[in-house]
């Protein structure tokens, strides 16, 4: 049976599959590596640069752009511009993907975006249950949490005992709404503005914004301000 | 294929550990791997869009022993051999075979931004009429492919109502498995939580799924 299994995917795959487990099972966090993986992507990296088949400068500038300029702050923008001008949050709901591309916010993985309205009546949470879809463009790349099998499994079940694990406890009369991204669409959450938040301005409001909260794990606070001042 | 990688619904799987403060990659090799498989996406034989397949044929073992990014390694050396670029005796020895041909990078440095920022939609802007209409109720096809599906098992056999119509995209079924992009509409489905899970669900409470044309069928 296990051969059959394995016939499934050609040699090399299930060879590196099998190393690179090996190398991971000495440890309890799935997601900590250990030096194995390291050697095998350098080694992917020599062979492709050496072919010409892939420009390390190139890299370098991919791995930029991810870690420095492509993140949450994006989304909150959107996010603070939505609550600050109606306008823009009507195009925002009616066509997201051009709302959000008003921002400059394009690409891959927010190809075709949906942004979808938390109230105090509904209450929007967004997951992946085959991979990990995340809109990349606004929020960046997802944290290791939103990739796990914990988050994946269990949103669509018991998303009102997966909030309660994030610190939200919603009231029995507020209606949840998970959406399993699983096809070409992304969605981001546009939170609630928070109570009290009337006098700030679009870049105060934007600082309030989280990432859990546009993935609709958390609420927007004012208790925020502090935390980052 | 019904694989681990369909958790939707699972029991077991722990606690949902969350880091403060997590850094965007954690280890070098990770921005390593996510930088390389972008960088060779311009290249026509790289199939990009059969990494999660080739994800989704790692034993379910290690599958889940894996890490998001270590899957990743997985996926991608087996795309790199299925397109020809490097041979499994290479990817294995970490050494070059003698002779081989020398080719000029398709993405340059200076054009990583407009790539960004462009993207690979899978959107098809082709005339297709749609199957379904919004507020039809619909039941997910009762349908085990053995290849790539984006039909979660829980949605199978559930019916539900459509929500909104996203449009015409091309089909991963058919698309990953070769066989073209057979393009049509996709919907967001909404399903009631108790249709999906029965009376311990919430009443109020509901699971929006995107799905295609092929995955349902009139209720």
């Amino acid at each position: 049976m296990d051969s059959t299994r394995r016939g499934f995917l050609a040699t090399t795959g299930a060879v590196v599959a099998q190393d690179l487990a090996k190398a991971q099972d000495h440890d309890h966090n799935h997601q900590v590596v250990p030096s194995d993986p390291a050697l095998r992507v350098k080694s992917l990296e020599s062979l492709l640069v050496d072919k010409g088949l892939v420009d390390r400068a190139a890299l370098d500038a991919l791995v930029d752009t991810y870690e420095h300029k492509i993140g949450p702050r994006n989304g909150a923008r959107v996010v603070a511009k939505a609550w600050t001008d109606p306008a823009y949050k009507q195009r925002l709901l009616t066509n997201a993907t051009s709302a959000i591309a008003e921002l400059g916010y394009t690409g891959d993985q927010g190809e075709d975006m949906v942004v979808l309205e938390n109230t105090s009546r509904v209450h929007n949470l967004v997951v992946c249950t085959l991979c990990s879809c995340y809109p990349w463009p606004v929020l960046g790349l997802p944290p290791v949490w939103y990739k796990s099998a914990p988050y994946r499994s269990r949103s669509v079940i018991d998303p009102r005992g997966v909030l309660r694990e994030f610190g939200l406890e919603l009231a029995e009369d507020v209606e949840v709404r998970v959406w399993d991204s699983t096809a070409e669409v992304r969605y981001l959450v546009l939170p609630e503005r928070p109570a009290g938040s009337e006098t700030l301005s679009e870049e105060a409001l934007a600082a309030l914004v989280t990432r859990d909260a546009m993935i609709g794990v958390a609420k927007v606070t004012l208790a925020e301000t502090g935390k980052r001042a | 294929m019904n694989g681990i990688h369909d958790m939707g619904g699972m029991h077991g799987m722990g606690p949902i550990e969350r880091e403060k403060n997590e850094p965007v990659f954690h280890e070098r090799w990770e921005s390593r791997i996510f930088a390389l498989r972008r960088a060779m996406r311009p290249w026509p034989k790289f199939n990009g869009k059969s990494n999660r397949y080739h994800v989704e044929l790692i034993p379910p073992e290690e599958q889940l022993r894996l890490s998001y990014y270590a899957r990743f390694v997985v996926a991608f050396s087996e795309l790199l051999v299925e397109g020809g670029f490097l041979t499994a005796e290479e990817i294995l020895k970490g050494k070059p075979a003698q002779r081989s041909p020398k080719a000029v990078p398709l993405l340059k440095a200076e054009q990583v931004p407009d790539f960004v920022a462009k993207g690979a939609p899978s959107r098809r802007n082709v005339d297709v009429a749609p199957l379904f209409k919004v507020g039809q109720a619909v039941r997910g096809r009762n349908i085990n492919p053995l290849g790539h599906t984006r039909l979660p098992r829980y949605a199978r056999g559930r019916v539900g109502t459509v929500d909104r119509d996203h449009g015409v995209f091309i089909f991963p079924d058919t698309n990953v498995a070769g066989l073209g992009e057979k393009p049509q509409h996709v919907y967001a489905v909404r399903f009631g939580a108790r249709e999906l899970w029965g009376e311990q669900a919430s009443p109020r409470d509901s699971v929006y799924i995107d799905m295609w044309d092929d995955y349902l069928e009139p209720a």
